[in-house]
């Protein structure tokens, strides 16, 4: 188990496979790399099928009568559905392109953790039983029978796959691993054995609104704990807007930021810079998630949880949404949420009342990202800003897979950050922007059972780090993801002590200068500030430049 | 391991094998050339069009270009029009740089582990081997047209010219012959000796490799070693064109391996990884604007979502919000 390797054991990585047939090697589930099955209570609430008691670790994996040819049904439905699954069973040349670009794999030396492989997994099932050549020269094609250890095989590896697409930016044909494992999770969820990390959020989310489960008024309440803690820190009192119609704009972030440390700083830099500007907005308790975990299971269960930030935002009669800092949120609104439930013939074409721009990029969708509102803020200078209270960091930024590989939005955010922070230091060229890695725990993985796949996944981002870290002594770890402040200060606490995790809110929050504000001594954790306990201004001065 | 090697092997082995034969029994020379060139053509034709159709029938439900760069968005921020193409023109030009320079291939490199750093190199052999390896197949490909057509066309007969302008030999040896030699080689080599590709290599990875090597082999040894009558395979390729087919006499049996293995590609074409070439095209993570907010794509399959309704929402935890001071619909 992970608790127990060391960084040092940890990195006893053999890259090269061994010299023998993939299918002549048999996958063994081991503990520390898979995660919990899900409860049938969970599966029962959504109403999605076989729900029933398991272990991965038992030979009975309690499957219907009749899996296989429901797997077999469900592969030829899913061909027949998306272009994408079809094209990228018949094309791959096996290259190798992808081979060392996946997270996974550079972090566990496990082969089957090669893009390339991970694909042929299914794709030897394809062959095997529907083409031909497949069907009679079985394993000389490259085909196989679907068995009950093919399933389970297939159901390790799908959940060691974040979706992060850094493998289809390599691939000259462009044959996306997440499209495969997006369908692999969704045969997997015909026989109920989805993944407990990703059930129990998909049926909170369901009913609650949100994955954690926040019941309307525990949202509300830790809002406005979060208030509290600005009053104490800044000196100010915000009264934040909760489900009121009427409002211009409805506001959506993953709850992550509602709950757990870090992402609760994130989200106080949000609530200061909507009071900082005078928005007329709203929460929602009923829409309280930005994140889907939906589109983990099924994609026709991420369009069931999506369907609810429309609703809610034709209900409250706003002109369009803005979005908060999330990742695979962004790949769901940016890339599919238009096409599962809009368009949005309520809305209006989102226009910042603050600068009057108009976000050209979203106005079918209607919903923008903060980073995208805030950058256009901070250059028509409207916001007050002293960035000299972040001097103390010296901050890199963590490209999140989604917003990177499914969206494009790198300059944005580092416009923003370097905008309120001094101090910026970009990790190397091929570990951000579209070449980004993974934190290692995207895609429902962020669970506390498969810390040694989390520690192994978050390696190749963690080594980034771990470099900017002792060549310019960077401290803080920016990113735009909820999962990633949920996940990198556990990567980080093993693999790079000392380094923190925050979103890029929490530095705007940090740098703004607020009307009324008290002295400030303290940054949004409450943490002193060097410099600033006297007085405002006098931040130590710092000789080093970007 | 080794049956994934071995049998691609013995297959084109036996090719070679059963069209030496047949080229060198008279009688049977048509069929080894007129009759397997008219099947291979059709299989090739009709295979790639039904697999094409096949693909297309597929639709598209969303839109998931992968994103290579910075987004179109506010009007300052300088985005990436052809790596995250947001018009037509993008896409295009995208589209472009993938299928003739192989942009994505392009962009590889190599992670290795040394004493605790994963450290990302460039390389660039796989996209030079491939580059050079198509380039060259389609120079070849067309240098063939001058045995077809008649007047050759002066394009085919320039491309010919600067191909053989070194003139290396007698009769000069192509730039392009020497170039596939080396790039298949190259491929092979990976394959062969990589450990992470030949752990992912399967026989239809082979088959194609051994296919086109024994293709190139014959073809020189044709031109340099066993020279065959080029006017009586010009007299059989007019025959073959203009659907009068006629078998002239003396070509040597080398031709008809040489055809034969032709043949067994372009009828393999179809239902192989070879289909690359087609589903380029078509991969909608490259050849999609990431439009994606700003206009609506539809999906075909789409149907209205059984979701949690407010109202069922706010019956179910009235209370709580009513006493947390929560505006609500019904009291």
């Amino acid at each position: 188990m992970a608790k127990e390797l060391t960084p040092q054991e940890m990195l006893r990585i053999d890259l090269t496979p061994p010299n023998r047939d993939w299918m002549d090697i048999p996958t063994v589930i081991k503990p520390g790399i898979y995660c919990y099955p899900a409860k049938p209570e969970k599966i029962e609430i959504v109403g999605m099928p076989n729900p029933h008691v398991w272990s991965p670790l038992d030979d009975d994996w309690g499957l219907p009568e009749d899996w296989k040819e429901t797997f077999l049904q469900g592969m030829r439905e899913r061909l027949e559905k998306h272009r994408s699954f079809k094209i990228f069973m018949d094309i791959c040349v096996r290259c190798g392109a992808c081979a060392d670009k996946c997270h996974f794999f550079l972090g566990s030396g496990d082969p089957k953790n090669m893009p390339v492989v991970r694909a042929e997994l299914i794709r030897s099932v394809y062959r095997g039983e529907f083409t031909k050549a497949g069907q009679i020269l079985g394993r000389l094609a490259g085909g196989r029978k679907l068995t009950e250890d093919v399933l389970k095989e297939i159901w390790y590896y799908m959940f060691q796959c974040t979706e992060c697409r850094r493998c289809s930016l390599f691939c000259p044909y462009g044959i996306d691993t997440a499209e495969v494992t997006i369908i692999g999770r969704e045969l997997i969820n015909l026989f109920g054995l989805n993944i407990n990390w990703i059930q129990e959020p998909v049926a909170n989310c369901y009913e609650t609104g949100n994955h954690l489960g926040l019941l309307p008024h525990t949202f509300k309440q830790n809002i406005e704990f979060m208030c509290m803690d600005i009053e104490e820190f800044v000196g100010i009192t915000i009264d934040p807007p909760f489900n009121k119609k009427g409002a211009e704009i409805l506001f959506v972030t993953p709850s992550g930021d509602v709950f757990a440390d870090p992402g609760i700083y994130t989200l106080m830099g949000y609530l200061m810079l909507f009071e900082h500007i005078g928005l007329d907005y709203t929460w929602s308790t009923y829409a309280s998630e930005g994140g889907n975990f939906g589109f983990f299971t099924s994609l026709d269960m991420a369009q069931r949880l999506n369907a609810k930030i429309y609703a809610e935002a034709k209900r409250l009669g706003v002109k369009w949404i803005l979005g908060g800092e999330c990742g695979h949120m962004w790949r769901v609104v940016h890339q599919y949420m238009n096409t599962f439930n809009g368009p949005p013939e309520f809305l209006e074409e989102p226009v910042s009342p603050i600068t009057g721009t108009k976000f050209e990029n979203a106005k079918s969708a209607k919903m923008v990202h903060i980073a995208e509102f805030t950058a256009d803020l901070i250059k028509h200078g409207k916001l007050k800003l002293n960035p000299k209270r972040n001097d103390h960091l010296k901050v890199t930024y963590h490209d999140s897979c989604n917003p990177s590989r499914g969206m494009g939005m790198f300059e944005e955010p580092r416009y923003v950050i370097k905008s309120v922070c001094k101090h910026f230091y970009e990790m190397p060229e091929n570990t951000i922007r579209e070449q980004t890695f993974c934190c290692g725990s995207g895609a429902g993985l962020n669970a506390g059972e498969n810390m040694e796949l989390r520690l192994r996944g978050g390696l190749p981002r963690a080594n980034a780090v771990k470099y900017v870290h002792e060549r310019f002594g960077v401290n803080m770890l920016s990113c735009v993801c909820a999962i990633d402040r949920a996940a990198l200060p556990a990567s980080m606490e093993y693999w790079v002590p000392d380094m923190k995790v925050c979103g890029m809110s929490e530095l705007v929050g940090n740098a703004l200068v607020m009307e009324g504000e008290h002295d400030r001594p303290t940054d949004l954790r409450g943490e002193e500030i060097p410099g600033f306990a006297k007085a405002e201004g006098e931040g130590e001065e710092v000789t080093e430049d970007v | 391991m080794a049956a994934r090697i071995l049998f691609p092997l013995a297959v084109v082995l036996a090719i070679v094998a059963v069209a030496l034969i047949g080229g060198s029994i008279s009688f049977l020379q048509p069929l080894f050339s007129v009759a397997l060139l008219y099947v291979a053509f059709a299989i090739f034709f009709f295979g790639f069009i039904a697999k094409v159709i096949n693909w297309a029938k597929s639709p598209v439900p969303f839109r998931i270009p992968t994103t290579a760069g910075q987004e179109f968005s506010l009007p300052w921020i300088k985005w990436s029009k052809i790596d995250n193409p947001s018009t037509l023109g993008g896409v295009l030009m995208r589209m472009f740089f993938e299928v003739c320079l192989f942009r994505s291939l392009f962009r590889n490199m190599r992670t290795d582990l040394r004493s605790g750093w994963l450290i990302h190199s460039p390389t660039k052999w796989l996209w030079l081997l491939a580059l050079g390896f198509h380039y060259s197949f389609l120079i070849i490909a067309i240098r063939h047209l001058r045995l077809f057509l008649h007047p050759i066309p002066g394009v085919v007969e320039t491309l010919d010219a600067i191909d053989g302008m070194f003139q290396i030999g007698i009769p000069p040896l192509y730039l392009s012959d020497i170039i596939i030699s080396l790039c298949v080689t190259g491929l092979l080599i990976r394959r062969l000796f990589l450990p992470k590709v030949r752990f992912v290599s399967l026989a239809a990875d082979y088959f194609p490799l051994f296919l086109i090597i024994a293709i190139i082999t014959t073809g020189l040894l044709m031109r340099f070693v066993f020279r065959v009558d080029i006017t009586a395979v010009k007299a059989l390729a007019n025959g073959i064109v203009s659907f009068h087919p006629v078998v002239p006499k003396g070509i040597g049996a080398i031709f008809f391996v040489h055809l034969a293995l032709v043949c067994t590609l372009i009828a393999y074409f179809p239902f192989s990884k070879l289909m690359h070439m087609g589903g380029i095209f078509m991969s909608p993570t490259r050849n999609l604007a990431n439009t994606s907010r700003m206009a609506y794509h539809e999906n075909p399959w789409r149907q209205p979502p059984k979701f949690h309704s407010y109202e069922e929402y706010e019956d179910m935890y009235r209370d709580y919000m009513k006493e947390a001071g929560l505006p609500l619909e019904r009291e």
